[in-house]
Protein backbone atom coordinates (compact mmCIF):
# COMPACT_ATOMS: atom_id res chain seq x y z
CA UNK A 1 0.00 0.00 0.00
CA UNK A 2 1.18 3.48 -0.74
CA UNK A 3 2.56 5.17 2.30
CA UNK A 4 1.75 8.51 0.84
CA UNK A 5 -1.80 9.48 1.59
CA UNK A 6 -2.33 6.54 3.87
CA UNK A 7 -3.99 8.95 6.18
CA UNK A 8 -7.12 10.02 4.45
CA UNK A 9 -8.29 13.22 5.91
CA UNK A 10 -11.91 12.84 6.70
CA UNK A 11 -13.16 15.93 8.31
CA UNK A 12 -15.64 15.65 11.04
CA UNK A 13 -16.31 19.22 11.89
CA UNK A 14 -18.32 19.30 15.03
CA UNK A 15 -19.53 22.81 15.30
CA UNK A 16 -20.90 23.95 18.56
CA UNK A 17 -21.32 27.28 20.19
CA UNK A 18 -19.15 27.92 23.18
CA UNK A 19 -17.42 30.73 24.95
CA UNK A 20 -14.21 31.88 23.32
CA UNK A 21 -11.07 31.62 25.37
CA UNK A 22 -8.41 34.25 25.50
CA UNK A 23 -6.40 32.54 22.82
CA UNK A 24 -8.83 33.30 20.05
CA UNK A 25 -10.56 36.38 21.37
CA UNK A 26 -9.18 38.40 18.48
CA UNK A 27 -11.41 36.52 16.12
CA UNK A 28 -14.43 38.73 15.63
CA UNK A 29 -16.81 35.89 14.87
CA UNK A 30 -17.25 32.60 16.60
CA UNK A 31 -17.48 29.34 14.75
CA UNK A 32 -21.23 29.39 15.23
CA UNK A 33 -21.10 32.26 12.75
CA UNK A 34 -18.20 31.37 10.48
CA UNK A 35 -16.80 33.77 7.91
CA UNK A 36 -18.11 32.83 4.47
CA UNK A 37 -15.33 32.52 1.94
CA UNK A 38 -15.39 31.49 -1.71
CA UNK A 39 -12.28 30.03 -3.33
CA UNK A 40 -12.57 30.29 -7.10
CA UNK A 41 -10.68 27.46 -8.85
CA UNK A 42 -7.12 28.52 -9.61
CA UNK A 43 -6.66 29.15 -13.37
CA UNK A 44 -3.94 26.75 -14.52
CA UNK A 45 -3.40 28.09 -18.05
CA UNK A 46 -2.74 24.59 -19.38
CA UNK A 47 -0.37 23.54 -16.60
CA UNK A 48 -1.09 19.97 -15.60
CA UNK A 49 -0.97 19.27 -11.89
CA UNK A 50 -2.71 16.56 -9.94
CA UNK A 51 -3.60 18.72 -6.93
CA UNK A 52 -6.62 20.97 -6.86
CA UNK A 53 -5.08 23.97 -5.14
CA UNK A 54 -8.37 25.76 -4.59
CA UNK A 55 -9.87 22.70 -2.88
CA UNK A 56 -6.86 22.35 -0.58
CA UNK A 57 -7.17 26.00 0.45
CA UNK A 58 -10.88 25.57 1.01
CA UNK A 59 -10.34 22.44 3.14
CA UNK A 60 -7.67 24.21 5.21
CA UNK A 61 -9.92 27.13 5.98
CA UNK A 62 -12.93 24.94 6.78
CA UNK A 63 -10.87 22.70 9.08
CA UNK A 64 -9.97 25.71 11.21
CA UNK A 65 -13.64 25.95 12.11
CA UNK A 66 -13.64 29.70 11.51
CA UNK A 67 -14.79 29.54 7.88
CA UNK A 68 -17.49 28.05 5.75
CA UNK A 69 -17.07 27.87 1.99
CA UNK A 70 -19.32 28.57 -0.98
CA UNK A 71 -19.47 25.31 -3.00
CA UNK A 72 -18.19 25.53 -6.57
CA UNK A 73 -21.48 24.38 -8.01
CA UNK A 74 -23.11 27.54 -6.63
CA UNK A 75 -20.55 29.86 -8.25
CA UNK A 76 -21.76 31.79 -11.29
CA UNK A 77 -18.26 32.33 -12.62
CA UNK A 78 -14.70 31.21 -11.88
CA UNK A 79 -12.73 34.49 -11.97
CA UNK A 80 -8.96 34.22 -11.66
CA UNK A 81 -8.08 37.89 -11.29
CA UNK A 82 -9.66 40.77 -9.41
CA UNK A 83 -10.68 42.57 -12.57
CA UNK A 84 -12.85 39.62 -13.66
CA UNK A 85 -14.91 39.74 -10.48
CA UNK A 86 -18.53 40.88 -10.47
CA UNK A 87 -18.93 41.61 -6.79
CA UNK A 88 -22.71 41.64 -6.99
CA UNK A 89 -22.82 37.94 -7.96
CA UNK A 90 -20.73 37.01 -4.94
CA UNK A 91 -22.67 39.23 -2.55
CA UNK A 92 -25.86 37.47 -3.62
CA UNK A 93 -24.30 34.16 -2.57
CA UNK A 94 -23.50 35.63 0.85
CA UNK A 95 -19.75 35.61 0.21
CA UNK A 96 -17.72 37.79 2.54
CA UNK A 97 -14.30 37.07 1.08
CA UNK A 98 -13.31 35.76 -2.34
CA UNK A 99 -10.00 34.16 -3.28
CA UNK A 100 -8.91 34.27 -6.94
CA UNK A 101 -5.64 33.17 -8.49
CA UNK A 102 -3.86 32.07 -11.62
CA UNK A 103 -0.74 30.02 -12.20
CA UNK A 104 1.82 30.39 -15.01
CA UNK A 105 5.03 28.50 -15.73
CA UNK A 106 8.33 30.28 -15.20
CA UNK A 107 11.79 28.93 -15.87
CA UNK A 108 13.46 25.72 -14.61
CA UNK A 109 10.23 23.80 -13.94
CA UNK A 110 9.00 26.41 -11.52
CA UNK A 111 5.53 27.84 -11.48
CA UNK A 112 4.25 31.05 -10.06
CA UNK A 113 0.82 31.65 -8.68
CA UNK A 114 -0.60 35.14 -8.28
CA UNK A 115 -3.54 35.22 -5.95
CA UNK A 116 -5.68 37.90 -4.37
CA UNK A 117 -7.98 38.09 -1.38
CA UNK A 118 -10.99 40.22 -2.18
CA UNK A 119 -13.31 41.73 0.40
CA UNK A 120 -16.72 41.30 -1.21
CA UNK A 121 -18.57 43.51 1.26
CA UNK A 122 -16.16 46.40 0.81
CA UNK A 123 -15.61 45.60 -2.91
CA UNK A 124 -11.86 45.91 -2.55
CA UNK A 125 -8.70 43.88 -2.85
CA UNK A 126 -7.25 43.10 0.59
CA UNK A 127 -3.91 41.93 -0.81
CA UNK A 128 -2.16 40.37 -3.79
CA UNK A 129 0.57 37.80 -3.32
CA UNK A 130 2.83 35.85 -5.65
CA UNK A 131 4.03 32.42 -4.60
CA UNK A 132 6.32 30.17 -6.64
CA UNK A 133 7.43 26.55 -6.45
CA UNK A 134 7.90 23.32 -8.39
CA UNK A 135 5.26 20.77 -9.35
CA UNK A 136 6.05 18.71 -6.26
CA UNK A 137 5.33 21.74 -4.08
CA UNK A 138 1.76 22.44 -5.13
CA UNK A 139 0.44 21.50 -1.68
CA UNK A 140 3.01 23.84 -0.13
CA UNK A 141 1.73 26.61 -2.38
CA UNK A 142 -1.86 25.86 -1.34
CA UNK A 143 -1.06 25.85 2.39
CA UNK A 144 0.86 29.09 2.04
CA UNK A 145 -2.17 30.69 0.39
CA UNK A 146 -4.30 29.41 3.29
CA UNK A 147 -1.84 30.89 5.81
CA UNK A 148 -1.95 34.32 4.17
CA UNK A 149 -5.74 34.38 3.97
CA UNK A 150 -6.20 33.11 7.54
CA UNK A 151 -3.85 35.76 8.90
CA UNK A 152 -5.46 38.58 6.94
CA UNK A 153 -8.96 37.73 8.10
CA UNK A 154 -8.39 36.48 11.67
CA UNK A 155 -5.26 38.38 12.66
CA UNK A 156 -3.75 35.04 13.76
CA UNK A 157 -0.77 33.50 12.01
CA UNK A 158 -1.87 30.47 10.00
CA UNK A 159 -0.42 27.03 10.81
CA UNK A 160 -1.47 25.24 7.60
CA UNK A 161 2.13 25.03 6.32
CA UNK A 162 3.26 23.09 9.38
CA UNK A 163 3.82 19.35 9.78
CA UNK A 164 2.87 16.53 12.08
CA UNK A 165 5.11 13.76 13.32
CA UNK A 166 3.40 10.64 14.69
CA UNK A 167 3.95 6.96 15.34
CA UNK A 168 1.97 4.12 13.79
CA UNK A 169 1.88 0.52 14.96
CA UNK A 170 0.64 -2.22 12.64
CA UNK A 171 0.60 -5.98 12.92
CA UNK A 172 1.85 -7.32 9.61
CA UNK A 173 2.31 -11.08 9.12
CA UNK A 174 2.00 -11.61 12.84
CA UNK A 175 4.73 -9.15 13.67
CA UNK A 176 4.56 -5.61 14.89
CA UNK A 177 5.89 -2.85 12.66
CA UNK A 178 6.42 0.56 14.24
CA UNK A 179 6.79 3.59 12.00
CA UNK A 180 7.69 7.18 12.63
CA UNK A 181 5.96 9.33 10.01
CA UNK A 182 5.83 12.98 9.09
CA UNK A 183 2.93 14.49 7.17
CA UNK A 184 1.51 17.88 6.37
CA UNK A 185 -0.69 19.33 9.12
CA UNK A 186 -3.75 18.14 7.16
CA UNK A 187 -2.47 14.54 7.14
CA UNK A 188 -1.54 14.56 3.44
CA UNK A 189 1.89 13.67 1.99
CA UNK A 190 2.78 11.16 4.70
CA UNK A 191 6.51 10.36 4.63
CA UNK A 192 8.24 7.52 6.44
CA UNK A 193 11.09 8.61 8.71
CA UNK A 194 11.84 5.30 10.41
CA UNK A 195 10.52 1.76 10.44
CA UNK A 196 11.36 -0.73 13.15
CA UNK A 197 10.15 -4.05 14.59
CA UNK A 198 10.68 -2.54 18.06
CA UNK A 199 8.66 0.30 19.61
CA UNK A 200 9.21 3.93 18.61
CA UNK A 201 7.97 6.60 21.03
CA UNK A 202 7.85 10.25 22.03
CA UNK A 203 8.72 12.25 18.89
CA UNK A 204 9.85 15.81 19.70
CA UNK A 205 10.56 18.53 17.13
CA UNK A 206 13.72 20.59 17.10
CA UNK A 207 12.70 24.26 17.27
CA UNK A 208 13.95 24.80 13.69
CA UNK A 209 11.63 22.06 12.41
CA UNK A 210 14.49 20.23 10.69
CA UNK A 211 15.09 17.41 13.16
CA UNK A 212 13.15 15.07 15.40
CA UNK A 213 14.22 13.43 18.63
CA UNK A 214 12.47 10.21 19.64
CA UNK A 215 12.80 7.02 21.64
CA UNK A 216 13.57 3.81 19.76
CA UNK A 217 13.86 0.29 21.23
CA UNK A 218 15.87 -1.00 18.26
CA UNK A 219 18.83 -1.87 20.51
CA UNK A 220 16.58 -4.01 22.71
CA UNK A 221 16.15 -1.23 25.26
CA UNK A 222 14.91 2.34 25.04
CA UNK A 223 17.38 4.91 23.71
CA UNK A 224 17.02 8.50 22.52
CA UNK A 225 17.90 9.33 18.93
CA UNK A 226 17.91 12.48 16.85
CA UNK A 227 17.25 12.40 13.11
CA UNK A 228 17.46 15.00 10.37
CA UNK A 229 14.32 15.08 8.20
CA UNK A 230 16.01 16.01 4.92
CA UNK A 231 19.25 13.99 5.12
CA UNK A 232 17.81 11.11 7.22
CA UNK A 233 21.09 11.04 9.16
CA UNK A 234 20.52 9.87 12.72
CA UNK A 235 22.48 9.79 15.92
CA UNK A 236 21.95 7.90 19.18
CA UNK A 237 22.08 10.39 22.05
CA UNK A 238 21.69 8.18 25.12
CA UNK A 239 22.46 4.62 26.10
CA UNK A 240 21.98 4.43 29.85
CA UNK A 241 20.70 1.59 31.98
CA UNK A 242 16.95 1.87 32.47
CA UNK A 243 14.62 4.46 31.01
CA UNK A 244 15.91 6.78 28.31
CA UNK A 245 12.80 8.73 27.47
CA UNK A 246 10.63 11.77 26.95
CA UNK A 247 13.08 13.94 24.97
CA UNK A 248 12.13 17.62 24.73
CA UNK A 249 14.19 20.10 22.72
CA UNK A 250 14.97 23.43 24.40
CA UNK A 251 13.62 26.60 22.73
CA UNK A 252 17.15 27.55 21.55
CA UNK A 253 17.73 24.04 20.19
CA UNK A 254 20.99 23.59 22.13
CA UNK A 255 19.77 21.38 24.95
CA UNK A 256 17.44 18.51 25.48
CA UNK A 257 15.42 17.70 28.58
CA UNK A 258 14.97 13.96 29.00
CA UNK A 259 14.26 11.21 31.52
CA UNK A 260 16.81 8.70 32.78
CA UNK A 261 16.33 6.09 35.50
CA UNK A 262 20.00 5.12 35.78
CA UNK A 263 19.94 6.35 39.40
CA UNK A 264 17.22 3.84 40.28
CA UNK A 265 14.07 5.77 39.45
CA UNK A 266 13.03 8.22 36.73
CA UNK A 267 14.65 11.64 37.03
CA UNK A 268 14.68 14.69 34.73
CA UNK A 269 18.02 15.43 33.13
CA UNK A 270 19.27 18.10 30.75
CA UNK A 271 21.67 17.14 27.96
CA UNK A 272 23.82 19.81 26.33
CA UNK A 273 23.74 18.67 22.69
CA UNK A 274 27.11 20.23 21.83
CA UNK A 275 29.24 19.36 24.87
CA UNK A 276 27.21 16.20 25.71
CA UNK A 277 27.29 17.35 29.33
CA UNK A 278 24.50 15.82 31.36
CA UNK A 279 22.91 17.73 34.27
CA UNK A 280 20.56 16.08 36.73
CA UNK A 281 17.62 18.37 37.53
CA UNK A 282 15.36 16.37 39.87
CA UNK A 283 16.22 14.32 42.93
CA UNK A 284 13.22 12.42 44.22
CA UNK A 285 12.29 8.78 44.74
CA UNK A 286 8.98 9.34 42.92
CA UNK A 287 8.38 9.17 39.16
CA UNK A 288 9.55 12.36 37.46
CA UNK A 289 8.91 12.39 33.71
CA UNK A 290 7.47 14.17 30.64
CA UNK A 291 9.54 17.37 30.81
CA UNK A 292 8.54 20.24 28.54
CA UNK A 293 10.19 23.64 28.25
CA UNK A 294 8.74 27.00 29.16
CA UNK A 295 9.37 29.54 26.36
CA UNK A 296 11.95 31.38 28.54
CA UNK A 297 14.25 28.34 28.39
CA UNK A 298 14.78 28.68 32.15
CA UNK A 299 11.93 26.56 33.45
CA UNK A 300 10.56 23.10 32.73
CA UNK A 301 7.17 21.63 33.39
CA UNK A 302 7.09 17.92 34.25
CA UNK A 303 4.86 15.15 35.58
CA UNK A 304 5.60 13.74 39.05
CA UNK A 305 3.76 11.47 41.46
CA UNK A 306 5.79 12.78 44.42
CA UNK A 307 2.52 14.00 45.98
CA UNK A 308 0.93 10.54 45.68
CA UNK A 309 -0.75 11.03 42.30
CA UNK A 310 0.67 12.26 38.99
CA UNK A 311 0.51 16.06 38.83
CA UNK A 312 2.20 18.84 36.85
CA UNK A 313 5.16 20.60 38.48
CA UNK A 314 7.28 23.55 37.45
CA UNK A 315 11.05 23.38 37.79
CA UNK A 316 13.50 26.27 37.89
CA UNK A 317 16.53 24.92 36.02
CA UNK A 318 19.05 27.20 37.78
CA UNK A 319 17.84 26.73 41.36
CA UNK A 320 16.23 23.28 40.79
CA UNK A 321 13.32 24.50 42.92
CA UNK A 322 10.01 22.79 42.12
CA UNK A 323 6.44 23.99 42.51
CA UNK A 324 3.27 21.97 42.11
CA UNK A 325 0.84 23.54 39.62
CA UNK A 326 -2.19 21.23 39.33
CA UNK A 327 -4.43 20.22 42.22
CA UNK A 328 -7.81 19.33 40.71
CA UNK A 329 -8.29 15.60 40.22
CA UNK A 330 -5.92 12.69 40.87
CA UNK A 331 -4.26 12.47 37.44
CA UNK A 332 -2.82 15.41 35.52
CA UNK A 333 0.07 14.52 33.22
CA UNK A 334 1.96 15.13 29.97
CA UNK A 335 1.76 18.91 29.75
CA UNK A 336 2.10 20.61 26.36
CA UNK A 337 2.43 24.37 26.46
CA UNK A 338 0.62 26.69 24.05
CA UNK A 339 2.74 29.41 22.45
CA UNK A 340 1.17 32.05 24.70
CA UNK A 341 3.28 30.54 27.50
CA UNK A 342 0.32 30.40 29.87
CA UNK A 343 -2.13 27.79 28.56
CA UNK A 344 -1.25 24.15 29.14
CA UNK A 345 -2.83 21.19 27.42
CA UNK A 346 -2.60 18.11 29.61
CA UNK A 347 -4.15 14.70 30.23
CA UNK A 348 -6.70 14.84 33.03
CA UNK A 349 -8.49 11.86 34.55
CA UNK A 350 -12.10 12.45 35.48
CA UNK A 351 -14.25 9.54 36.74
CA UNK A 352 -11.86 6.94 35.27
CA UNK A 353 -11.72 8.42 31.76
CA UNK A 354 -8.76 10.33 30.36
CA UNK A 355 -9.48 13.63 28.64
CA UNK A 356 -7.43 16.44 27.21
CA UNK A 357 -7.88 19.51 29.39
CA UNK A 358 -6.56 23.04 29.22
CA UNK A 359 -4.99 24.56 32.30
CA UNK A 360 -4.41 28.29 32.71
CA UNK A 361 -1.12 28.85 34.51
CA UNK A 362 -2.25 32.28 35.73
CA UNK A 363 -5.78 31.61 36.95
CA UNK A 364 -5.34 27.91 37.72
CA UNK A 365 -8.54 27.12 35.82
CA UNK A 366 -8.78 23.63 34.33
CA UNK A 367 -11.26 22.93 31.51
CA UNK A 368 -11.90 19.55 29.91
CA UNK A 369 -11.77 19.93 26.14
CA UNK A 370 -12.60 16.46 24.82
CA UNK A 371 -15.36 13.91 25.15
CA UNK A 372 -13.26 10.94 24.05
CA UNK A 373 -12.13 8.66 26.88
CA UNK A 374 -8.60 7.32 26.36
CA UNK A 375 -6.84 10.50 25.31
CA UNK A 376 -3.06 10.86 25.19
CA UNK A 377 -0.23 13.03 23.89
CA UNK A 378 -1.72 16.52 23.41
CA UNK A 379 0.35 18.79 21.15
CA UNK A 380 -0.53 22.42 20.53
CA UNK A 381 -0.26 24.00 17.05
CA UNK A 382 2.42 26.70 16.88
CA UNK A 383 -0.27 29.37 16.44
CA UNK A 384 -2.13 28.13 19.53
CA UNK A 385 -5.46 27.78 17.73
CA UNK A 386 -5.80 23.99 17.75
CA UNK A 387 -4.27 21.05 19.52
CA UNK A 388 -3.94 17.50 18.30
CA UNK A 389 -4.03 14.40 20.48
CA UNK A 390 -4.28 10.63 20.25
CA UNK A 391 -7.40 8.76 21.24
CA UNK A 392 -9.30 5.54 20.51
CA UNK A 393 -12.11 4.87 18.07
CA UNK A 394 -13.27 1.38 18.88
CA UNK A 395 -10.02 -0.50 19.47
CA UNK A 396 -8.04 1.64 17.03
CA UNK A 397 -5.75 4.51 17.87
CA UNK A 398 -6.57 7.67 15.90
CA UNK A 399 -5.49 11.29 15.92
CA UNK A 400 -8.02 13.96 16.73
CA UNK A 401 -7.91 17.73 17.02
CA UNK A 402 -9.76 20.22 19.16
CA UNK A 403 -9.52 23.99 19.39
CA UNK A 404 -8.25 25.36 22.68
CA UNK A 405 -11.74 26.69 23.38
CA UNK A 406 -13.26 23.26 22.55
CA UNK A 407 -15.45 24.83 19.84
CA UNK A 408 -13.96 22.96 16.88
CA UNK A 409 -13.15 19.27 16.66
CA UNK A 410 -12.04 16.92 13.92
CA UNK A 411 -10.57 13.43 13.57
CA UNK A 412 -7.86 12.14 11.24
CA UNK A 413 -8.55 8.41 11.05
CA UNK A 414 -5.92 6.07 9.65
CA UNK A 415 -6.90 3.40 7.16
CA UNK A 416 -5.26 0.66 9.23
CA UNK A 417 -3.40 0.11 12.44
CA UNK A 418 -2.89 2.39 15.39
CA UNK A 419 -1.84 6.01 15.05
CA UNK A 420 -0.46 7.66 18.14
CA UNK A 421 1.76 10.34 19.63
CA UNK A 422 1.23 13.31 17.34
CA UNK A 423 3.80 16.09 17.61
CA UNK A 424 2.92 19.36 15.88
CA UNK A 425 5.92 21.01 14.26
CA UNK A 426 6.97 24.59 14.92
CA UNK A 427 6.42 27.17 12.16
CA UNK A 428 8.59 26.06 9.24
CA UNK A 429 8.96 29.33 7.36
CA UNK B 1 14.31 24.96 -19.20
CA UNK B 2 10.60 25.42 -19.40
CA UNK B 3 8.78 22.22 -18.57
CA UNK B 4 6.75 20.97 -21.52
CA UNK B 5 3.38 19.41 -21.17
CA UNK B 6 0.96 18.09 -23.74
CA UNK B 7 -0.09 21.61 -24.53
CA UNK B 8 3.50 22.21 -25.56
CA UNK B 9 4.31 25.56 -27.01
CA UNK B 10 0.81 26.94 -26.83
CA UNK B 11 0.99 26.88 -23.05
CA UNK B 12 4.24 28.77 -23.15
CA UNK B 13 2.88 31.33 -25.54
CA UNK B 14 -0.22 31.67 -23.45
CA UNK B 15 1.78 32.04 -20.30
CA UNK B 16 3.97 34.67 -21.89
CA UNK B 17 0.87 36.50 -22.96
CA UNK B 18 -0.55 36.23 -19.45
CA UNK B 19 2.70 37.35 -17.91
CA UNK B 20 2.72 40.27 -20.29
CA UNK B 21 -0.68 41.53 -19.27
CA UNK B 22 -0.14 40.58 -15.64
CA UNK B 23 -3.21 42.08 -14.13
CA UNK B 24 -2.83 42.08 -10.37
CA UNK B 25 0.01 44.06 -8.88
CA UNK B 26 1.93 41.83 -6.46
CA UNK B 27 2.33 43.20 -2.95
CA UNK B 28 4.86 40.55 -1.96
CA UNK B 29 5.99 37.12 -3.04
CA UNK B 30 7.22 33.85 -1.52
CA UNK B 31 9.44 31.15 -2.99
CA UNK B 32 8.82 27.67 -1.61
CA UNK B 33 12.01 25.85 -0.65
CA UNK B 34 12.57 22.14 -0.94
CA UNK B 35 12.18 20.42 2.44
CA UNK B 36 11.34 16.89 1.35
CA UNK B 37 11.58 14.19 4.02
CA UNK B 38 13.93 11.18 3.68
CA UNK B 39 13.66 7.83 5.46
CA UNK B 40 16.22 6.73 8.05
CA UNK B 41 17.47 3.21 8.70
CA UNK B 42 17.51 1.36 11.99
CA UNK B 43 20.63 -0.61 12.74
CA UNK B 44 19.90 -4.17 11.78
CA UNK B 45 21.20 -5.62 15.04
CA UNK B 46 18.81 -8.43 15.89
CA UNK B 47 17.67 -8.71 19.44
CA UNK B 48 18.55 -12.05 20.91
CA UNK B 49 15.42 -13.79 22.10
CA UNK B 50 17.17 -17.06 22.93
CA UNK B 51 16.64 -16.62 26.65
CA UNK B 52 12.95 -17.25 26.14
CA UNK B 53 13.72 -20.79 25.06
CA UNK B 54 15.08 -21.81 28.47
CA UNK B 55 12.52 -24.07 30.08
CA UNK B 56 11.02 -22.62 33.21
CA UNK B 57 8.56 -24.54 35.29
CA UNK B 58 7.17 -21.65 37.31
CA UNK B 59 5.07 -18.82 35.89
CA UNK B 60 7.16 -16.26 34.01
CA UNK B 61 4.46 -13.57 33.80
CA UNK B 62 3.44 -11.66 36.91
CA UNK B 63 0.33 -9.51 36.94
CA UNK B 64 -0.36 -6.29 38.84
CA UNK B 65 -3.30 -4.21 40.02
CA UNK B 66 -4.11 -0.92 38.33
CA UNK B 67 -1.56 1.80 39.03
CA UNK B 68 0.23 -0.55 41.46
CA UNK B 69 3.67 -2.15 41.54
CA UNK B 70 3.00 -4.53 44.41
CA UNK B 71 3.79 -8.22 43.83
CA UNK B 72 0.81 -10.49 44.34
CA UNK B 73 1.17 -13.67 46.52
CA UNK B 74 1.16 -15.99 43.46
CA UNK B 75 3.88 -13.85 41.84
CA UNK B 76 6.02 -14.06 44.97
CA UNK B 77 5.62 -17.83 45.02
CA UNK B 78 6.70 -18.13 41.40
CA UNK B 79 9.60 -15.70 41.89
CA UNK B 80 10.80 -17.82 44.86
CA UNK B 81 11.14 -20.77 42.50
CA UNK B 82 12.98 -18.65 39.94
CA UNK B 83 15.31 -17.33 42.64
CA UNK B 84 16.16 -20.87 43.72
CA UNK B 85 16.79 -21.90 40.12
CA UNK B 86 18.95 -18.82 39.44
CA UNK B 87 20.94 -19.34 42.64
CA UNK B 88 21.67 -22.94 41.64
CA UNK B 89 22.36 -22.13 38.04
CA UNK B 90 23.24 -18.43 37.61
CA UNK B 91 22.42 -16.88 34.22
CA UNK B 92 21.42 -13.46 32.90
CA UNK B 93 17.70 -12.71 32.87
CA UNK B 94 15.56 -9.86 31.67
CA UNK B 95 12.56 -8.50 33.52
CA UNK B 96 10.27 -6.66 31.09
CA UNK B 97 7.75 -4.34 32.73
CA UNK B 98 4.46 -3.36 31.10
CA UNK B 99 1.47 -1.12 31.79
CA UNK B 100 -2.05 -0.99 30.43
CA UNK B 101 -2.95 1.67 27.88
CA UNK B 102 -4.64 4.07 30.29
CA UNK B 103 -2.74 7.22 31.12
CA UNK B 104 0.20 8.78 29.34
CA UNK B 105 2.90 6.81 27.54
CA UNK B 106 6.00 8.06 29.28
CA UNK B 107 4.35 7.84 32.69
CA UNK B 108 3.44 4.25 31.81
CA UNK B 109 7.10 3.63 30.93
CA UNK B 110 7.91 4.63 34.49
CA UNK B 111 5.11 2.42 35.87
CA UNK B 112 6.36 -0.56 33.87
CA UNK B 113 9.85 -0.03 35.23
CA UNK B 114 8.54 0.26 38.79
CA UNK B 115 6.84 -3.14 38.40
CA UNK B 116 9.92 -4.78 36.90
CA UNK B 117 12.04 -3.30 39.69
CA UNK B 118 9.67 -4.77 42.29
CA UNK B 119 10.32 -8.22 40.81
CA UNK B 120 14.06 -7.54 40.62
CA UNK B 121 14.25 -6.44 44.26
CA UNK B 122 12.41 -9.57 45.30
CA UNK B 123 14.89 -11.79 43.42
CA UNK B 124 17.87 -9.87 44.85
CA UNK B 125 16.49 -10.31 48.39
CA UNK B 126 16.46 -14.04 47.65
CA UNK B 127 20.16 -13.90 46.87
CA UNK B 128 20.16 -13.50 43.10
CA UNK B 129 22.99 -11.25 41.94
CA UNK B 130 21.63 -7.87 40.80
CA UNK B 131 24.21 -7.89 38.01
CA UNK B 132 22.45 -10.83 36.36
CA UNK B 133 19.12 -9.01 36.11
CA UNK B 134 18.34 -6.46 33.43
CA UNK B 135 15.19 -4.40 33.80
CA UNK B 136 13.56 -3.04 30.63
CA UNK B 137 10.23 -1.24 30.62
CA UNK B 138 8.00 -1.28 27.56
CA UNK B 139 5.29 0.85 29.17
CA UNK B 140 2.09 0.41 27.15
CA UNK B 141 3.98 -0.13 23.89
CA UNK B 142 3.67 -3.93 23.75
CA UNK B 143 0.24 -5.05 24.78
CA UNK B 144 -0.24 -8.79 25.44
CA UNK B 145 -3.98 -8.48 24.93
CA UNK B 146 -5.74 -6.07 22.59
CA UNK B 147 -8.91 -4.27 23.42
CA UNK B 148 -9.87 -1.37 25.62
CA UNK B 149 -11.58 -3.22 28.45
CA UNK B 150 -10.84 -4.46 31.98
CA UNK B 151 -9.88 -8.00 30.99
CA UNK B 152 -7.40 -6.83 28.34
CA UNK B 153 -5.98 -4.23 30.69
CA UNK B 154 -5.48 -6.82 33.48
CA UNK B 155 -3.48 -9.01 31.07
CA UNK B 156 -1.30 -6.06 30.09
CA UNK B 157 -0.26 -4.88 33.58
CA UNK B 158 2.55 -7.38 33.90
CA UNK B 159 6.21 -8.23 34.24
CA UNK B 160 7.68 -10.92 32.04
CA UNK B 161 10.77 -12.87 33.08
CA UNK B 162 12.93 -13.84 30.13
Amino acid sequence: MSRVNRICVLLLLVLSSSAWSELVIRVTQGNDKPTIVAVSPIALNGIQIKEDIGSIVEADLKRSGLFSAIPRRDMLAFPSTAKDVYYRDWRMLGTEYLVVGAMIPVDEGRYQLDFSLLNVTAQKTEFNHRVSGTKSQMRDLAHLISDKIYREITGIRGAFSTRLAYVTANRENGKYVYRLNVSDADGAREKLMLESPEPIMSPSWAPNGKELAYVSFETGRPAIFRQNLVTASRQQLTNFTGLNGAPSWSPDGKKMALVLSKDGNPEIYMLDLLSKKLTRLTRHFAIDTEPTWMPDGKHLLFTSDRGGTPQIYKLNIASKATQRLTFRGNYNARASLAPDGRTLALIHRASSTFHVASFDLVTGRLIELTETRLDESPTVAPNGAMLMYATKQGDRGVLAAVSLDAGVRYVLPAKSGDVREPAWSPFLR
Amino acid sequence: MIQRNKFGLSAIVLSMALAGCSSAPTDESTDIEDTSVQTGQVDTSVIDDSAIEVAMAADTVFYFDYDKALLKPESRAALLEHAASLNNNPRSVRLEGHADERGTREYNMALGERRANAAKEFLVLQGVSAGLIEVVSYGEERAASYGSNDSAWSMNRRVELK
